[in-house]
């Protein structure tokens, strides 16, 4: 094992939510007829009761696992003093992509670094289709690796697979972070997931407002992203990364530019992006340089002329011929196809395109597997899926149908607790601190706190998904790309014949 | 290149507080009266701006909370909370759902698109048209730039018999063919709603938006009366199947509509021999045997056909098919019969959002009928109180023509931009160019089974996660 892979996991640290009250699902109240016995401080496993100065208080809501505990407290309570109830807030909370038991899941994630237990269901949302209808299937005999220990599990990600000139980079989770620019999150945000990022052994994109230089001392883990705006890319910015995105498509916006609202454009934002403050920008669709694969490689070329050893990276939506834009971007030189799936998106978007243009993730990513196999490219190119990727079974679904690694976004400021209220747009910006240029609201957020929330989340995913792979009798998640025989639909089942 | 068909959209209040997702509850009773209270840190000002609307008597917050909850999270003794609204909860029905509505009133409001952050939260796919995508372009192919005005993308269409080819004389001028044709810069239609708490004004205004927006206001006859006369061309009167209503066609309107029946034929003749030059489109109920009713018309010369599907975008007879496979249906076999090219066909039944336009003129119709979304503009709650003799909770009744027409029109407008998105996206310049497209769209039936349908085999005693 040489120097750079003998790299150190951070550890877990214990990061409760920044609220007074966390929204948990339960609630349990307690009434005058306690006697301080103590009984159900005794019986909870979960911490939800505390004693202080002989009176017993419920402090940890949230911690509650309801029904689902093996010996409920309200039930055992000797003066009948507990009674539990569902959290009112929590059922007007979360959406189809996102339910309240998501959102909870994802904060519990980002508190313990350790998937929920019990009470909350975090592996599936309830869109009805795609991923919430797609199930791993774990075979009755697979080959043992039952004592294998959790370090030894292959978890790492090759994005150079073409073996040229450029850098020989290897992720060691399969999960990067997914751009989102200075301006539409607030320094802080973006800091705390570079940093999350240099933890774990992985990168962070910026997006394309531009390189703040708050993140230089990370370099190496940045990649920055050229957009069709342009917005602060500049010579230098190609030269200091290891990876250069470039973005054709967003899966929130397919097919449109992107906006961001005069509001937004703080003295500090439009220093970065070389524009004015108070003005909106907008960053248009397409590239007008680019009409063509050849065009493309165009592109690619320019940024290969500026830094020779970057890994180019191409992200694009997901439209009929998505196919044969991978194809096309791998001819013109790409290291990465990076699919861009709709349900994403953290900056506004209209509701018209999020929900229209483009295809599922869940169709284009076998279908680019697929078709760059049959081409004989595949081995050649590094396949990441994002838009949507919410949980440790998203990631092993998508590697199943075709992806090598995914990128995150959206669970990222969930981590950070966002609510998915979708008014990141709003007034000053979002109300939680986490995506705004306010600085009032950026005060909200301690970046240490940020970055331990966001560690702990993709730490609980990496624990998950080495269950998933010692289940699947896998010991690396390269086993699992394309595996869609580990996969099945719920719609489509159907019982094999008994073997006899 | 004819100029460019911009909508002026202005914002345009509402007369009502509108039906709000949620509520706040905040209790006084334990309130530890902080030196600071959570409620003077609302990032939106709610609690300091709140008030009481003399007229509803309902408090104002919860129209101006924005839900992020910040209160909530913070208030030491946990004194308030957030539930969802059950008058929300209630409004409208499966296919008129409460955010539907609520995102119509928007639109009309501000005659703005609805643009929302952090992705979307809606599912995977659904019923009719919610099963559809359209496609986009990118490296391979050009998009067109609608939105921000740098490329013309045209969404005019024509109403009528479209000439296969034109004959120019022999000093090269076009020759008139004798057809005509009624143009209309988008492919919507408005048209009156089977219900609603309508007065006179109100279908003034409709008429009054249809005029503003250079497209047609469809509907009866006997409510077209008190429509002033130069808003005539852009009336498009539906004839009941008596003769005698024949005679109050205002002058001036370029297009009528008779409903199908067998004996269409002479109905159609007493409108020719009335005025030849007026446009007849005979409208099909979207049922068993409306692909061989289509066809005969279309044969026989009717050179517009609108095809009426339930208002849950339904057929009329079947509740388990979509207007979305009836267009479809139909258009193959308009396609089929070789006719297509040379008539319009139109659809109405069901469209509530901006993106069934763009969906229902790919499935193949030219243009669709606006119905119920031209009054829920106009505030209305989908209630339905109105189809029994009670009170409508947002007297559509009283609200002036002026009102009515702004409201519409920023709605339209909101659309129209929409449908650029969905164009200019798809790389598609012309609405004409749409119609049947279904390379640009993606369909739910032709993809799920294709890509799951061969994971379904799972050995006996597998456990699945």
């Amino acid at each position: 094992m040489n120097k750079a892979e003998s790299y150190q996991l951070p550890g877990v640290v214990r990061t409760p939510s920044r609220f007074k009250n966390p929204i948990g699902k339960y609630r349990l109240h307690r009434s005058s007829a306690c006697t301080a016995c103590g009984k159900c401080v005794e019986l909870c496993p979960y911490e939800v009761h505390v004693v202080r100065r002989g009176k017993v208080f419920i402090e940890n809501h949230h911690l509650c696992v309801g029904n689902d505990c093996p010996d409920p407290c309200h039930k055992a309570c000797p003066e009948g003093a507990l009674t539990l109830r569902r959290n009112p807030n929590f059922d007007g909370l979360g959406d189809a992509r996102w339910p309240a038991d998501l959102l909870a899941s994802t904060w519990h994630m980002a508190e313990f670094g350790k998937v929920p237990e019990k009470g909350l269901e975090y592996k599936l949302g309830a869109s009805g289709g795609g991923f919430d209808k797609l199930r791993i299937v774990f075979k009755k005999k697979v080959k043992a690796v039952a004592e294998i220990p959790d370090d030894e599990f292959d978890l790492g990600v090759v994005l150079n697979r073409r073996n040229d000139n450029a850098h020989r980079v290897r992720i060691k989770v399969p999960f990067y972070g997914g751009g989102m620019s200075y301006g539409s999150v607030s320094i802080t945000t973006m800091l705390s997931r570079i940093k999350a990022a240099v933890a774990l052994g992985t990168f962070c994109c910026t997006g394309e407002g531009g390189y703040p230089d708050e993140l230089k001392p990370y370099d190496d883990h940045v990649i920055t992203q050229v957009a069709t705006g342009l917005f602060g890319v500049r010579e230098e910015t190609i030269q200091r990364v290891k990876i250069v995105e470039f973005k054709y498509a967003q899966g929130a916006k397919p097919g449109l530019g992107g906006h961001l609202l005069g509001d937004k454009v703080t003295p500090g934002v439009a220093r970065m992006r070389e524009a004015v403050v108070g003005y909106p920008l907008f960053s248009p669709f397409p590239f007008h340089s680019v009409y063509s694969v050849e065009d493309h490689k165009k592109h690619v070329d320019w940024i290969k002329a500026m830094n020779p050893k970057a890994l180019v990276s191409v992200k694009v939506s997901t439209p009929t011929d998505v196919d044969m834009v991978a194809v096309g971007s791998y001819y013109a030189g790409a290291h990465i196809i990076h699919l861009d799936g709709s349900y994403g998106g953290t900056g506004a978007a209209p509701d018209i395109a999020k929900k229209n243009i483009a295809m599922p993730l869940e169709y284009a990513l076998p279908k680019v597997h697929q078709f760059l196999t049959e081409e004989g490219v595949r081995d050649k190119l590094t396949v990441i899926a994002s838009g949507g990727i919410r949980n440790p079974h998203d990631v092993a679904k998508a590697i199943a149908l075709g992806a090598d690694g995914i990128c995150t976004g959206t669970a990222d400021l969930v981590a950070l607790e966002c609510i998915r209220c979708h008014k990141c747009e709003s007034g000053r910006g979002c109300a939680r601190g986490i995506a705004t240029t306010d600085a009032e609201l950026m005060e909200l957020i301690r970046m240490e706190w940020g970055t331990q929330r966001i560690v702990n989340m993709f730490l609980a995913w990496r624990t998950e998904l080495i269950r998933i792979l010692r289940k699947l009798g896998m010991t690396s998640l390269k086993e699992l790309v394309g595996r869609t025989d580990c996969l099945t639909h719920i719609d489509y089942i159907k019982k094999m014949p008994k073997v006899s | 290149m004819p100029s460019k068909y911009v909508i002026h959209v202005q914002e345009v209040s509402h007369r009502f507080e509108p039906v709000s997702k949620s509520g706040i509850i905040a209790w006084e009773e334990g309130c530890l009266r902080c030196a600071v209270c959570v409620k003077t840190k609302c990032v939106y000002g709610v609690y300091e701006n709140r008030g009481l609307h003399a007229k509803q008597m309902i408090d104002s917050i919860d129209n101006q909370c924005m839900n992020c909850l910040r209160c909530v999270q913070s208030c030491p003794a946990q004194l308030i909370h957030k539930s969802v609204n059950p008058e929300f909860k209630a409004m409208g029905d499966s296919h008129w759902t409460p955010n539907i509505i609520a995102n119509l009133w928007m639109q009309a409001k501000t005659g703005k698109i609805p643009v929302s952050g952090a992705g979307y939260p809606g599912p995977f796919s659904g019923p009719g048209f919610d099963s559809m995508w359209t496609d986009m372009s990118e490296i391979v192919r050009p998009t067109r730039d609608g939105i921000h005005g740098r490329e013309y993308i045209s969404t005019a269409i024509d109403l009528g018999e479209t000439p296969e080819y034109l004959i120019l004389s022999e000093d090269g001028s076009l020759e008139e063919n004798g057809t005509t044709l009624v143009d209309i810069p988008l492919p919507i239609i408005l048209r009156m709603p089977p219900f609603g708490s309508i007065a006179p004004s109100t279908v003034s205004g409709w008429a009054l938006a249809a005029r503003k927006l250079g497209s047609l206001f469809s509907a009866p006859l006997n409510v077209m009366d008190g429509i002033k006369p130069e808003l005539a061309p852009s009336l498009m009167p539906e004839c009941s199947a008596e003769d005698d209503d024949i005679e109050r066609i205002p002058a001036g309107a370029r297009l009528v509509e008779i409903p199908w029946s067998e004996d269409w034929k002479s109905k159609v003749s007493v409108i020719r021999k009335k005025d030849p030059s007026l446009l007849i489109s005979v409208r099909v109920p979207m049922a068993e045997g409306m692909e061989e009713r289509s066809v005969s018309l279309a044969k026989e010369g009717i050179s517009v056909i609108h095809l009426e599907g339930s208002m849950s975008g339904l057929f009329l007879d079947d509740k388990a098919r979509y207007v979305k496979e009836g267009i479809r249906s139909v258009h193959l076999k308009l396609v089929e019969a070789k006719i297509r090219d040379t008539m319009t066909l139109l659809a109405s039944g069901g469209i509530s959002l901006a993106e069934h336009v763009a969906k229902a003129i790919l499935c193949g119709v030219d243009g669709v009928f606006v119905d119920f979304p031209a009054l829920i503009a106009l505030e209305c709650r989908m209630c339905r109180r109105c189809t029994e003799g009670l009170s409508c909770p947002v007297e559509i009744e009283k609200a002036p023509s002026g009102w009515v027409a702004a409201r519409v029109v920023n709605l339209v407008g909101a659309w129209h931009n929409q449908l650029l998105e969905l164009m200019g996206a798809m790389g598609i310049r012309d609405a004409r160019r749409l119609r049947g497209e279904v390379g640009r769209a993606m369909f739910f039936e032709d993809l799920d089974e294709k890509t799951f349908g061969s994971m379904g085999d799972v050995e006996e005693g597998c456990e699945l996660e």
